[in-house]
Order: structure tokens, then C-alpha cells, then sequence
């Protein structure tokens, strides 16, 4: 009897929104190659139906996960570098091949995406402290500033950094509470779509990052004109100024906030990154409280 | 268009004589064939509505809103809004069509009334004991008619569902007859099964036929009030009656789902229904409602996304 070889068995990559892994509503894909071009897989090529079924599902999110003690957040960010930990290698395959990078090389990649994920589940509960606080104020009053999440955040992923700079864009938007979709990088997505499946088993509430692939201007341009969306991190508009220009316009129409593409090259996403991108997605509430009348001997307090 | 002609002029007379020929007649209507009754009401979804199409089902679908508030809750502040908003659903454009109707409880009419003065918006009350219709006759009646001579254009009635499931047609067959009555020509009569509680599709045969004997002007679907409320299959199943009702009598009457509906997509299909199965002498808000409150801001979305072609949100309608 010859041994008959066995079929290898292909993953469908499929989208993530709402905690679920949907295909694209338009039933297209595209195809995916590494660095050669070779053949990787075939992806789906969202629409903008897509996009707009994404925003709901963020904004359903939204409440919960705001609301959620920023502790708790914390935990759930850990448990996604827990969860990466243990599928390190698929992931090291995955962006070995999608940016042409020696095992080893990707190896160190995916580490440092890992370690990103447990820097920003430490800021959770320490941005607060820092951009907000008790401020001085000419008069009886106690006067505080607290940071609050923006609402749904639209990020298009880093382009050629395909997992460290995905990460680097998507945990500083959750860890403040905001709920986040993601366009993933248009050549190498497959990093981002298999992050869906590690976020759908890491405690992460469904609808608080939904992964969107396809052509970036394609999903982007409904989504900045939006209605529903809060803010957008232009990240991955950054090899295209036309594009940038034309979402930062189209934002405007309903004072989205706008991070403006940043110029990072590949290095530039390993380096300790600072708060930035969670202040730009932060709203400041202050609020004043009496302290009660000053009494003849001054205050009580 | 065919009006509605007293329930006694009709070509079913000698059914509605005694208790035995209801009862022979209402069930030698034909059963239903459940599963090829759902297969039609989804396929009947599948219609791929789009552009000019869209945007005519979208006006045509906020006019036929009956805007509803059914809860204990209810202020007369809370009621002021809902007229505002059915009078002019939204506010930034003037060309969006004012809802049929606002929808209130029997002490809210007058409130209602006069917050829909002067527009073409119906004012619509619930009575007969809404929403669980466990009270004597007499109590029904005069509910009917408080509501009635505090200004109501329209009824909605709910029948006694206990009577009808225990088989006894007739008590249910009277009572429509003499809240029908009650409302005399001031008012147009809406009759609601609660099809969620009737079990099956050949009970909601069966009740819409002795409804629209007993001179419904409208049958409705569902009072909003149980786990199950307008489906497309039962709505489709009603839209049969009355297209099968008219065929035989020539009297036209209307339908209305309530509860359940949420989405313009949602709304687009009951009218996709409505065309295909009772035809275009239904689509009109005199012959057809959505009994809906949270429907209204998604319509309204949806038409703002075709006129701005970015899509809306929640921010930009009101909250009610």
C-alpha cells in the first residue's frame, strides 16, 4: 500500500467585527503574496457595508467597555500578550513572510509586539494620573480634570510595519476605553486578521476592535465621512498624501479628531513609544466643585 | 379605490349569522402551508431595493409610521415631543414627509391632539383594555369611547385572545362588532390579534377573517407588548387575507405590523410584501402602518445618508 500524502488544510482568513468572524458582505477577495510574490492566501476585500456594519458594532461596544474600571482593562490587554505568547509561532511565520524577514528577525518582531501589548495594559490606570489631576483655581472650588475615551476610533493600520505597528496603533486606542476599527495594512493583512482570532479569546468584549481588510482608501473614505465615528488615526493613509488630505477633510465635516500620518520607518515602531497616542484619543472633562462658604477662620478643608 | 362598506352589505352575511356557521366558516378556511409561508417571506426579503427605489420606500415608509409611546412612564412632555416629531420627523429637512400617526394611551389623546393641531398627523389610542384585554365589555367600551370624544382619528383595539383560543369566535365577533360601534364614523377601528400569542399561522387565518367580518377597518399584527410581534411571515399571511377578503367583498382593509421593526431595511421588506401580495392599492399610509417608535430614526438616518452619502448617526435625530 503507498502512503497517500496528506492535503494540507487552508485557512480562510476572514474578517473580525462584533466578535464575530464574518466574510465580506460584498462576498469579494483578494489575494495576498509575500515579499516574491508568492501566493499567501486569499482575504477579503471589505466594503464599505462593511465598514458601516463595523462602526455599529464599535459604537454597541462602546458602553461597556468605557465603562469598564481601567484596571479590569488592564487585565484584559495582559491577557492578549498571554494569548500571543502561546501562538508566537504562527505569528512569526506570518510576518516572516508578509515583510520578508528572516526567522529570527520576525522572531524579535513578534516579541516586541507582545511586549507592547503589556506596556500599554500598564498605562491603563497610570494615563489618568498623568494628563489629569486636581488643578489650581482662583476661587472656593475643588476643580478636577479627568481624561475620558473619545468614543469609536477608525485606525488605519502602518502600511508596511504589518504586526509591531499594528499593535503599536490599536492598544494605546483600547486602553483608554475607546472602541477601535481597524483597517489592516492593504498588502500584508494576515497578521491583523489572525490578531482577531487571539483578541476573540482574550476577554476583549466583541465589538471593542473589529478588523476591516481590502484597499485602505476603498474602506477609509466612508469611514471619515462617518457620521457615527469620533476620531481617526491616519497611520496607514502615510504613503499616499492625497489620501491623507482627502480623509482629513472628510473628517472634518463632523470634528473627528485626526492623528495625522507620523513619518515612521520600520525601526521607529521597536522604539518605547510615548503617550502620545492615547492623549490624542482623549476627551478632558473638568469639573468644578464648591468647596462650601469659607468661614470667618478660612477654609474647613 | 374601494371604501369600506358596512360589515352587513357584504358578500359573507350569512357566515357571521350564528356561532355554528362562524365557526364552519372559519375553519374551512384553507390551513397553512407553514413552511412554504416563511420560504415566501424570506425570499420576498432578498429584493435588492437601491437609489431612487430606495429613497421613495424610505418617504413612502415614515409616512406610514404610527409613531408610538405605550408606556407607564408616559408625561404629557414626553407626548408633546412625539407630535413635534411625527409633525416633522426631522427637523434639518423640510422635505421629509410627517408620519401617519402618533400612537398614545386613551388619557394622552387630548395631550396628543393638540400637539398635532393643524398638520395632516392621525391621532391613534390604544383602548379596549391595551395591552391584555381582560376586561368586562362594558369597561372596554367606555374606554373606547373616552377615547373617541377626546379626539381620537383612530382605535387600536385588542381582542380577547383567551375567548378566541377557547374557540368561542362569537364573544370575540361581537366584541369587535360593538367596539366598531362605539367607534361610529368618527373613528377608524384597528384590530390587534397579538399573533405572537394565537401559536399558530392557521389561528391568525382564522382571526384576521373574523376580524375584518366583524368591520375592522385595520387588522395589526401585535400590541409590542410580548417576545413575539411583527414577523414578515405573519404579516404576510394577513396581507393574503385582505387581498383575499377584498376579492370576495370588495371591502378594502388595512394592515398594520407593530413591534419588532428597527431597521429601514426591515421596513423595506414588509413593503416589498405589501407590493407583491396585496398590490400598489396598499401602498398608502391609509392602508398600511408600521406600528414603530424606534424605526422612525433609522428611517431617518438611512435618508440622510442617500442625501448626503455619508452615513448618519444616532447624533443627528432625536432622542425619544
Amino acid at each position: 500500500m503507498s502512503a497517500v500524502e496528506r492535503l494540507s488544510v487552508f485557512k480562510t482568513y476572514k474578517l473580525y467585527v462584533g466578535g464575530k468572524f464574518p466574510r465580506s458582505e460584498s462576498g469579494r477577495v483578494y489575494e495576498v503574496t509575500d515579499k516574491k510574490g508568492n501566493w499567501l492566501a486569499n482575504v477579503p476585500l471589505s466594503s464599505r457595508k462593511d465598514a458601516r456594519d463595523a462602526v455599529v458594532a464599535a459604537r454597541k461596544a462602546f458602553g461597556g467597555w468605557s465603562g469598564a474600571t481601567a484596571y479590569n482593562r488592564g487585565q484584559v490587554l495582559y491577557r492578549v500578550a498571554e494569548m500571543l505568547e502561546g501562538r508566537k509561532e504562527q505569528f512569526v511565520r506570518e510576518v516572516a513572510e508578509s515583510e520578508g524577514l528572516s526567522k529570527p528577525k520576525a522572531a524579535a518582531v513578534v516579541d516586541a509586539a507582545i511586549d507592547r501589548w503589556v506596556w500599554y495594559a500598564g498605562w491603563t490606570d497610570k494615563i489618568a494620573q498623568v494628563v489629569g489631576g486636581g488643578n489650581p483655581v482662583a476661587g472656593p472650588f475643588f476643580n478636577l480634570s479627568s481624561p475620558e475615551p473619545t468614543g469609536v476610533v477608525v485606525v488605519l493600520a502602518p502600511q508596511e510595519s504589518s504586526f509591531l505597528g499594528l499593535v503599536s496603533v490599536i492598544a494605546p486606542v483600547i486602553a483608554t476605553g475607546n472602541t477601535a476599527i481597524v483597517v489592516a495594512s492593504e498588502r500584508a493583512p494576515l497578521p491583523a486578521l489572525s490578531l482577531g482570532e487571539v483578541l476573540a479569546t482574550s476577554d476583549l468584549p466583541g465589538g471593542v476592535v473589529n478588523v476591516l481588510s481590502g484597499r485602505t482608501a476603498e474602506i477609509a473614505t466612508p469611514l471619515a465621512a462617518h457620521q457615527d465615528v469620533n476620531a481617526i488615526d491616519l497611520a496607514g493613509a502615510g504613503t499616499d498624501d492625497g489620501l491623507a488630505k482627502e480623509l482629513e477633510i472628510a473628517a472634518a465635516d463632523n470634528l473627528k479628531r485626526v492623528l495625522r500620518p507620523q513619518p515612521v520607518d520600520g525601526a521607529d515602531w521597536a522604539a518605547t513609544p510615548g503617550t502620545e497616542r492615547m492623549t490624542a484619543f482623549l476627551e478632558t472633562k473638568t469639573v468644578w466643585h464648591p468647596t462650601g462658604a469659607l468661614g470667618a477662620s478660612g477654609s474647613s478643608y | 379605490m374601494p371604501t369600506n362598506a358596512p360589515s352587513a352589505a357584504h358578500a359573507l352575511t350569512d357566515v357571521t349569522a350564528s356561532d355554528r356557521t362562524l365557526r364552519r366558516f372559519l375553519h374551512g378556511l384553507p390551513g397553512v402551508d407553514a413552511v412554504g409561508l416563511e420560504a415566501r417571506a424570506a425570499s420576498l426579503g432578498t429584493r435588492s431595493i437601491k437609489t431612487t427605489a430606495k429613497a421613495y420606500a424610505i418617504d413612502l415608509a415614515i409616512s406610514m409610521v404610527d409613531l408610538t409611546t405605550l408606556e407607564g412612564a408616559d408625561t404629557p412632555g414626553k407626548v408633546r415631543a412625539l407630535g413635534a416629531k411625527a409633525v416633522r420627523p426631522d427637523p434639518t429637512d423640510r422635505t421629509a414627509p410627517p408620519t401617519a400617526a402618533v400612537c398614545v394611551y386613551p388619557d394622552m389623546v387630548p395631550v396628543a391632539k393638540e400637539a398635532v393641531a393643524g398638520s395632516t398627523v392621525k391621532v391613534a389610542s390604544v383602548a379596549t383594555a391595551f395591552p391584555a384585554g381582560r376586561a368586562p365589555l362594558s369597561v372596554k367600551l367606555a374606554d373606547v369611547r373616552e377615547a373617541v370624544a377626546a379626539g381620537a382619528d383612530e382605535i387600536d383595539m385588542v381582542i380577547d385572545r383567551g375567548a378566541f383560543l377557547a374557540g368561542d369566535y362569537s364573544k370575540v365577533y361581537d366584541e369587535i362588532t360593538a367596539v366598531k360601534e362605539a367607534c361610529g364614523t368618527a373613528a377608524r377601528l384597528k384590530v390587534i390579534f397579538e399573533t405572537g400569542e394565537l401559536s399558530t399561522y392557521d389561528n391568525i387565518r382564522r382571526a384576521s377573517w373574523l376580524g375584518m367580518l366583524a368591520g375592522a377597518d385595520f387588522i395589526k399584527t401585535s400590541t409590542g407588548k410580548v417576545a413575539v410581534n411583527a414577523t414578515p411571515a405573519n404579516t404576510l399571511l394577513m396581507l393574503e387575507a385582505v387581498r383575499d377578503f377584498r376579492a370576495q367583498t370588495g371591502v378594502q382593509v388595512g394592515v398594520k405590523p407593530a413591534g419588532g421593526i428597527r431597521t429601514s431595511k426591515d421596513a423595506i421588506k414588509f413593503l416589498v410584501l405589501v407590493n407583491e401580495t396585496a398590490g400598489e392599492d396598499w401602498l398608502d399610509n391609509h392602508w398600511f402602518r408600521f406600528g414603530a417608535s424606534s424605526l422612525l430614526n433609522d428611517l431617518l438616518m438611512q435618508r440622510q445618508k442617500l442625501a448626503t452619502g455619508r452615513y448618519s448617526g444616532p447624533d443627528y435625530v432625536t432622542v425619544d
